[in-house]
């Protein structure tokens, strides 16, 4: 079916105001992808199962790829690219990845940022079997998980040093 | 010397902008103005094509154009033949290669029929939906050990029968060591590997510049300078019209290779027709179908061994499925022929393989490329014989591990390669006797698992080795330019997808020239960059890309003492190259800028010598006399569920020897992700194929990639044993971690169910199988 009837969609995405006319169909992940030309958010199998297209809807992670665009609707998005913008240096997340080389493609890993930013959040000190099951929605075909289980150790580790920096 | 670069577990330079969300992968890259295609593929696996009616998407608003065979006129050609047959005395082979657009039939679900170019994808793919295939299936070839009856359908109706190859090659006598043998060993077994699955699937996007008369084409391909070469002659242009980028890839592990896949093939063409960016980005269910896959082996086998334990022949033969076509020659199942040899020392072989043409996908090398296969015959086989003589499995091994003082050990088999299969160096031994000593085999043995038995639980231990044939030839090249910046560029003709390159290439040539490895830049898979070379495949990117960068750099290194001597007037034995200056040991003061070096030596008066070269540059290629063999020993200790058969890896631990370590934290990231795939292979993965050759398990809910919570943490040690073939003594470590797995998980589940007439003779093995498997034999139906 061309020429479907459009919608508009407005919300925020990494803080910057969008606003769009598009088709109902269109996918969340294309939206963000090829609308708004934040190609940081990948598609790996757009069955929402490997969770590389995962981004942050209201704080929340979800499957970029099983929502519409119009669903974003009045609504907060978060994708890799706010993590940090411009020159500003990575954020403790991305750091532990780099300093635990928690990738190797890299495809991967925005999908595995996102998911963990809200689980890191919840549970700042996590156990290894619980970083684990939190991985578990995101597929990795290159790193075999142990690295990036320990970029989420370290990571959880600077975040609550951060914390307590902060708190004092 | 300054301070080592070389052997440090640098962190990754490309690391920052994938975190970013910055580095461009291909669905990444859109011209203005880019069309995009969507393909009709078959839903069957065998049928003929009486007719495509295509009337109804071509009046598709926003379509641009509809293809079918037809429509392709002279460019429609079969693929080029990728890999020729090895030279092997007697051997057969039947080269029969993909089409752009399947006409009058069709051989495998997936393969493309007819293609859609329109404004979007969502619109090409709408138009899709308006054209109709009419195919009248036909009976398939589904069934591999029945392809060769007589009466089965023909993939390719001019032969004969459905043989695509028949090669054998022995060394010894093996009928006479068989008649000598105490013990002769004798299974059928059967072996299937599974799918790459990189997390990002192929792409191709093609801008035909018609003003300039120049192609850009970015292909998600492992091997860009191949791609090149090949669409020019195909395209009719010149080489150097032609520019293939390999941009950030998400994952290879093989099927990348230089496939001439139809939609590589066919978007440049597009692009050249239309006067407009075409892109075509490949969804998850067509990277089940229409990328390449690695698939099954039926190898009947056995071993003749004397009563203590000595291995004095091996015989095998084994049929190989390859799929509708054979592009990718006969490297899959030679490697299954010659890594079964393992780290053994085998008097006598006797190994001869049928290649068998299927209606189902392709077949061409994943991570391992049939190494697994020959590695679970001869690891089985040594297990069965352990038993049967009533030896320990790592005795059984030890007795037959091939020395330090036999290398080299020629084999006298053809290679992958082409050349004689010939081990280069290696501390069996010591390797075998690590993982026994940090598994703590012995007490497992003795303490633990009688303690675990006794409590009524299933704990098994096995331990398997390995040796895998890397870093073959031809060649590579590279270019190292120190630039009036200070910086130091690299170029290299490899792909890179994800193996560290931008990190470990810079690490060997900071080493040379004196400088931070983040003061290089490298750069891999632009043929504008570089454009002789071969591809990243067989574990060969770090020891032949390696070694050319290697070269190069010592080359530059040699043109910097020189001008320098010249420049200030000193001995260039005096001299030093650190902190990206040159200049007098002791006499800080005197050092000069590389940069500024780099520009005397490009000046714009004066002469440059003649016999000179300006700047400070050199192009090296390295071409190694034959492949390095690199080795390991893997261990695991499983426990199973008798009720479920379900397995829980407890323990997974690797000591692998790949020569001279280039920087460890990537080599440990590499061996990580092998056993990873390993794992997978074992238990969860599987192509599920009914009898009409339909894939059923094509989507990740059916073909289960292992997670989190599915891979053990992974625990690693290394010896190094340097390679005599290259300077840097390196060996290739990307498949590494994937080859043993199918054998030792097996071995492992044996141990721990701990039945003595329970064989494990096949992969994947997941619960339900191994449940089946056990209920057979319970009911004395035999496994």
């Amino acid at each position: 079916m061309a020429n479907q009837a459009r919608f508009p969609v407005r919300g925020t995405i990494n803080g910057e105001e969008f606003e769009r006319e598009v088709e109902p169909r269109l996918l969340l992940s294309d939206f963000i992808r090829h609308e708004l030309g934040l190609t940081g958010t990948h598609v790996g199998c757009e069955h929402g199962v490997c969770g590389a297209c995962t981004v942050l809807l209201d704080g929340e992670s979800v499957r970029s790829c099983l929502l519409f665009a119009v669903q974003a609707n009045g609504r907060k998005l978060e994708t890799v690219e706010g993590l940090s913008q411009g020159d500003a240096p990575l954020h403790p997340l991305q750091e532990a990845f780099r300093e635990e080389h928690g990738l190797q493609c890299g495809f991967c890993t925005p999908g595995f940022l996102m998911s963990l930013l809200p689980f890191l959040e919840e549970n700042p000190s996590p156990t290894d079997q619980e970083i684990r099951e939190a991985l578990s929605g995101n597929l990795c075909r290159c790193t075999g998980y142990d690295h990036i289980v320990n970029a989420v150790r370290t990571a959880a580790s600077s975040l609550r040093d951060a914390e307590t920096a902060g708190a004092e | 010397m300054s301070t080592r670069q070389f052997g440090r577990p640098l962190r990754r330079l490309e690391d920052e902008k994938l975190l970013k969300g910055k580095a461009a992968f291909i669905d990444d890259i859109e011209p203005a103005g880019t069309l995009h295609v969507a393909f009709v593929r078959s839903s069957f696996a065998h049928g003929r094509i009486n007719a495509i009616d295509v009337a109804e998407a071509r009046e598709y608003p926003g379509v641009k154009m509809v293809l079918t065979a037809a429509d392709l006129g002279d460019y429609w050609q079969p693929g080029p033949v990728l890999v020729p047959p090895p030279p092997v005395e007697g051997a057969v082979f039947h080269a029969r290669t993909q089409v752009p657009l399947a006409r009058d039939k069709v051989r495998h679900v997936g393969e493309p029929v007819a293609l859609v170019v329109a404004e979007s994808r969502y619109v090409a793919e709408d138009a899709r939906d308006e054209i109709f295939a009419d195919i009248e299936p036909l009976d398939p070839v589904a069934d591999l050990g029945r392809a060769l009856d007589p009466e089965a359908p023909l993939v390719h109706d001019d032969l004969e029968s459905n043989l695509a190859a028949h090669v054998r090659q022995t060394k010894g006598d093996y009928s006479a060591a068989r008649a000598e043998a105490d013990v002769v060993i004798a299974r059928n077994m059967r072996y299937d590997h599974g799918i790459a699955a990189s997390m990002e699937n192929r792409g191709v996007l093609a801008d035909w510049d018609a003003q300039g008369e120049k192609l850009t084409i970015w292909d998600t391909t492992q091997a860009p300078i191949p791609i090149r070469n090949g669409l020019a002659g195909m395209l009719g242009l010149s080489e150097s019209q032609v520019r293939v980028i390999a941009p950030f890839i998400g994952g290879g592990f093989g099927p990348k290779i230089m496939m001439f896949y139809p939609e590589e093939v066919l978007i440049p063409w597009l692009s050249m027709r239309l006067g407009r960016p075409v892109k075509w980005i490949e969804d998850r269910a067509e990277n089940f179908f229409a990328t390449t896959h690695e698939r099954e082996q039926l190898h009947e086998a056995e071993i003749a061994v004397t009563r203590d334990g000595k291995i004095l022949g091996v015989k095998d033969t084994f049929f190989h499925d390859t799929g509708a076509y054979d592009p990718y020659g006969l490297t899959v199942p030679i490697n299954s022929q010659c890594t079964l040899l393992g780290c053994y020392d085998v008097p006598s072989y006797d190994s001869e393989f049928r290649a068998v043409f299927t209606n189902k996908p392709i077949v061409t090398p994943y991570r391992g490329a049939g190494r697994q296969h020959g590695v679970f015959v001869m690891e089985r086989l040594l297990d069965l014989a352990a038993r049967e003589l009533g030896m320990d499995p790592v005795e059984i091994r030890r007795r037959n591990l091939l020395q330090p003082a036999d290398f080299p050990h020629n084999h006298g088999l053809i290679y992958q390669d082409f050349t004689e299969l010939t081990y280069d160096s290696g501390n069996y031994p010591e390797v075998l006797e690590r993982t026994v000593e940090a598994i703590g085999y012995r007490q497992f043995r003795e303490v633990e698992q009688p303690r675990l038995r006794a409590e009524g639980r299933h704990v098994g231990m096995a331990i398997v080795t390995y040796v895998e044939g890397t870093g073959i030839g031809p060649y590579e090249g590279a270019r190292v330019t120190v630039e009036a910046s200070g910086q130091v560029s690299v170029a290299t003709g490899v792909g890179t997808q994800g193996q560290g390159h931008f990190t470990s290439f810079a690490q060997v040539v900071a080493e040379q020239v004196g400088v931070e490895p983040d003061q290089v830049r490298v750069s891999t898979g632009d043929t504008a960059e570089m454009h002789w070379g071969t591809g990243t495949f067989a574990s060969r990117g770090a020891v032949v890309a390696g070694n050319a960068i290697h070269a190069a750099a010592l080359e530059v290194r040699r043109k910097i003492l020189d001008l320098a001597a010249e420049e200030l007037e000193a001995d260039r034995d005096d001299l030093e190259l650190q902190g990206g200056m040159v200049g007098v040991k002791g006499a800080p003061d005197s050092a000069i800028p590389l940069g500024d070096l780099a520009v005397r030596a490009n000046p714009l008066r004066g002469a440059v010598a003649p016999g000179t070269e300006p700047g400070l540059e050199s192009t090296t290629y390295f071409g190694p006399p034959g492949g390095t063999t690199a080795n390991g020993a893997h261990a695991m200790v499983v426990e199973v569920d008798p009720e479920t058969y379900a397995v829980e890896i407890k323990r997974y631990l690797v000591v692998h020897d790949c020569g001279t370590v280039i920087n460890p934290l990537i080599l440990q990231g590499q061996i990580q992700g092998g056993v990873a795939q390993g794992i997978g292979n074992c238990f969860f993965e599987e192509l599920v194929f009914d009898d009409q050759a339909q894939l059923l398990s094509a989507s990740f809910m059916d073909y289960l990639l292992p997670t989190a919570t599915d891979v053990p943490p992974i625990e690693c040690d290394h010896i190094e044993t340097p390679s005599p073939l290259n300077p840097l003594g390196v060996k290739g470590a990307g498949e590494a971690g994937a080859i043993p797995s199918g054998p030792l998980f097996a071995a492992a589940v044996e141990d721990a169910l701990g039945d003595p007439s329970l064989e494990l003779l096949e992969i994947p093995l997941s619960p339900n199988r191994l449940f089946e498997v056990s209920r057979t034999r319970d009911d004395g139906g035999g496994a």
